[in-house]
């Protein structure tokens, strides 16, 4: 029996599991011998300070960097087998604003990787995202061009994009930086509605005094992992401590000087 | 006009048309990929290839040396492409580094091989053509050939829109629904190998990137939809080079490279100025009318707190007119020419808001008289707003109100309203009002 085999069955369906990952950007480790479990229908906040590797690790799980070492697992399967059933939703100012396209015209790109080459946008994709812009209350910015978006509002076309993708694991990059107060509540709301239907969140957050009303169950990242696991048990001070308490440094330190003598930049 | 042309010409306009209509569709997508540079690396790359391959078949017969030309072009502008992303991807340099060290090393090969063509046969003159481009020196087969080529072009680009669009717009997204970016990225670049090729006779090597980017550029300054950009780029496109080539064909020795490349400037150059979306003009012109629309709107202000001032405005509102207001005493208001002041009125008059009276007096009329008392209370509102909101000071309120009173959506006002619960139509000024009688008495004599 293949690894792979006794990873499948080990893990069995669960949204996301991630064994042993190290992922590092030129020499330069990011993140180290990660490890978790994430189970179904969870609201998971990914919480750490700046260069913890949140968003690396979205980005793993996505197989947008490559890892060093380590298995990921999304339902059981890699990711590249099984991408219909995760949306990943990339931080804001990752896209330029000024590209000429509707609010509508990106939230159905949503639907391109359910439609293949050549495959032409129709009526039912139309539909589904009128309704995912209903969903995120924009369906009166349908038609407005994309420059003229507070940040807000593209946080929410971003949202109404991953909605139409159906997916069932949704790995959302700082959803709530630099929104107004009416669009967190409105993606708070939207995060509780997924969550009724099953479907399991991932959300790199960075508001500490808002993570007990968010979120039930919580990662702690700092480079490698601190804790895993429901709210309740790992939001203690002592947790927070050992995350914010300062980085690996001499970790960093030796990675660094690898990273000189190889002859990076 | 058309059938005044020779057949050959008219096969010539056909081929260069499409491929400005390639080059137009092709643009847009590279400059929104922001690879407008590869671009110009990649048909400055052509040269050496160009160079070996006339070197090579100098001594053979025209037809077979024109394919194995346009092949060495081909394969010597990939080789430059590959070697811009190798570079970037292996060594630790960057993009434009990578750009301007294949654009010069290639090009500068090409340059060394011409000259030694020239040296060694003596006929390297022929050359110039694919450098600075001659369409009329086309013969019709590698015309039609060259269409085909071009018309190709424009159906891969136009059944890969929304592939495109969404690698240009978020690669991202692209990668976590399994589309093989690298591959898309190659795609974009082989179909500027081949509209380099394509067009290497018509514009030359040198000029077919401007004939990429220009056309795209301008198509933005009319418009923020792709659909219509890429409309409006590929017109752009095929018609500079249709013009370019009927021009070059009427004009001796004028070569029809430079000459579609300028054409495509000029379609810039109006584009920048008059576009639409982004043109200069229309945007000078839209603040323009938007300062003007914020001027009346001031004036009116004034005006209404002119009568206030004077305890005239319940007077006004019952007699359904104003009394006049001397045009002098507003102007002092805000710092306006008495002349500028007048065409503000002028306006206000033929939209039935005021009446210009005799001796420089304006009357507000009922209509004017219920804009004046809305856009005061807007005001005012945001004042009182920021006085007990934002603990601003009363005159700093007054400036900043100035200011974003321009600004106020009905939703705005009804949580104003909500906040301030202002019920009066008309609430007091926070600051006393500069207009006080005595100050105007005393600047009425100096308009008798």
């Amino acid at each position: 029996m293949s690894s792979e085999n006794v990873l499948e069955n080990f893990s069995g369906e669960l949204p996301l599991v991630v064994r042993d990952v190290t992922v590092a950007y030129q020499r330069k480790p990011v993140l180290w011998n990660v490890s978790l479990e994430i189970p179904t229908g969870k609201l998971v906040g990914l919480v750490g300070p700046n260069g913890a590797g949140k968003s690396t690790l979205l980005k793993a799980i996505v197989d947008m960097v490559p890892r060093i070492s380590g298995e990921i697992r999304v339902f059981g399967k890699a990711f590249r087998r099984n991408r219909k059933r995760i949306a990943y939703v990339p931080q804001r100012e990752s896209v330029d604003w000024d590209f000429p396209a509707t609010v509508l015209d990106v939230v159905l790109m949503g639907t391109y990787g359910e439609l293949g080459w050549f495959a032409r946008v129709g009526a039912k994709q139309r539909m589904a995202a009128m309704d995912a812009l209903r969903r995120m209350e924009i369906e009166h910015l349908a038609a407005r061009q994309i420059s003229q978006l507070s940040g807000g509002q593209q946080q929410r076309t971003f949202l109404a994009r991953a909605l139409v993708q159906t997916a069932d694991l949704y790995l959302m990059d700082e959803p709530f930086a630099a929104v107004d107060a009416s669009t967190e509540k409105a993606i708070v709301t939207l995060m509780r509605e997924l969550q009724r239907l099953e479907k399991t969140i991932v959300v790199v957050h960075h508001d500490l005094h808002t993570v007990p009303e968010y979120f039930d169950y919580l990662v702690l990242l700092n480079m490698r992992l601190v804790a895993a696991g429901p709210t309740k048990q790992v939001f203690t001070q002592k947790n927070l401590q050992k995350t914010y308490g300062g980085k690996l440094t001499l970790l960093e330190e030796i990675g660094e000087a690898m990273r000189l003598r190889e002859g990076g930049v | 006009m058309f059938l005044g042309l020779e057949y050959n010409t008219r096969v010539v306009l056909l081929g260069t048309t499409f491929l400005g209509c390639a080059c137009g569709l092709l643009g847009v997508y590279l400059l929104l990929r922001r690879r407008a540079l590869l671009g110009d690396a990649i048909s400055h790359a052509t040269l050496p290839g160009v160079a070996l391959a006339f070197l090579w078949t100098a001594a053979q017969d025209a037809e077979k040396s024109l394919s194995v030309i346009l092949m060495g072009a081909a394969v010597s502008g990939t080789l430059g492409g590959l070697t811009v992303l190798a570079l970037r991807h292996a060594g630790k340099i960057r993009e434009d580094a990578a750009l301007g060290i294949v654009l010069s090393v290639f090009f500068g090969a090409g340059v060394a091989l011409v000259k030694i063509g020239q040296h060694v046969g003596g006929q390297a003159s022929g050359l110039d053509r694919f450098i600075y481009g001659r369409a009329a020196a086309m013969t019709s087969e590698s015309v039609w050939l060259n269409g085909a080529a071009a018309l190709f072009i424009v159906l891969v680009v136009l059944s890969l829109g929304k592939e495109l669009k969404l690698l240009c717009f978020d690669q991202q997204l692209a990668r976590s629904q399994g589309w093989p970016v690298v591959l898309l990225d190659l795609l974009l670049m082989v179909l500027v190998v081949a509209v380099t090729v394509v067009g290497l006779q018509a514009v030359g090597l040198l000029m077919i990137i401007a004939l990429q980017v220009t056309p795209a550029a301008s198509s933005r300054f009319w418009t923020h939809k792709l659909s219509l950009m890429l409309i409006i780029s590929a017109m752009i496109g095929a018609i500079s080079c249709a013009g370019g080539t009927l021009l070059s064909a009427e004009v001796d020795k004028l070569p029809s490279g430079a000459t579609i490349v300028l054409l495509a400037c000029g379609a810039f150059a109006i584009s920048f100025v008059f576009g639409t979306e982004r043109g200069v003009w229309w945007q000078f012109a839209r603040q323009r009318r938007l300062r003007h629309q914020q001027d009346q709107q001031h004036l009116l202000r004034v005006a209404c707190e002119y009568l206030e001032c004077r305890s005239e405005l319940p007077e006004a509102i019952e007699n359904r007119s104003s009394s006049p207001v001397p045009l002098g005493d507003l102007a002092k208001q805000r710092d306006w020419s008495l002349a500028y002041l007048r065409r503000l009125c002028k306006r206000l008059q033929s939209s039935g808001v005021v009446v210009l009276g005799a001796d420089r007096t304006i009357q507000l009329t009922p209509r004017g008289l219920t804009l004046a008392r809305q856009v005061v209370r807007y005001h005012r509102l945001l004042e009182h707003y920021m006085v007990t909101s934002a603990e601003a000071l009363a005159g700093q309120a007054d400036r900043e109100a100035d200011y974003l009173e321009h600004g106020l959506l009905p939703e705005h006002l009804a949580e104003l309203e909500g906040l301030l619960d202002a019920q009066s139509l008309l609430p007091p000024s926070p600051h006393p009002l500069k207009l006080t009688p005595p100050l105007s008495e005393e600047s009425l004599p100096d308009k008798i």
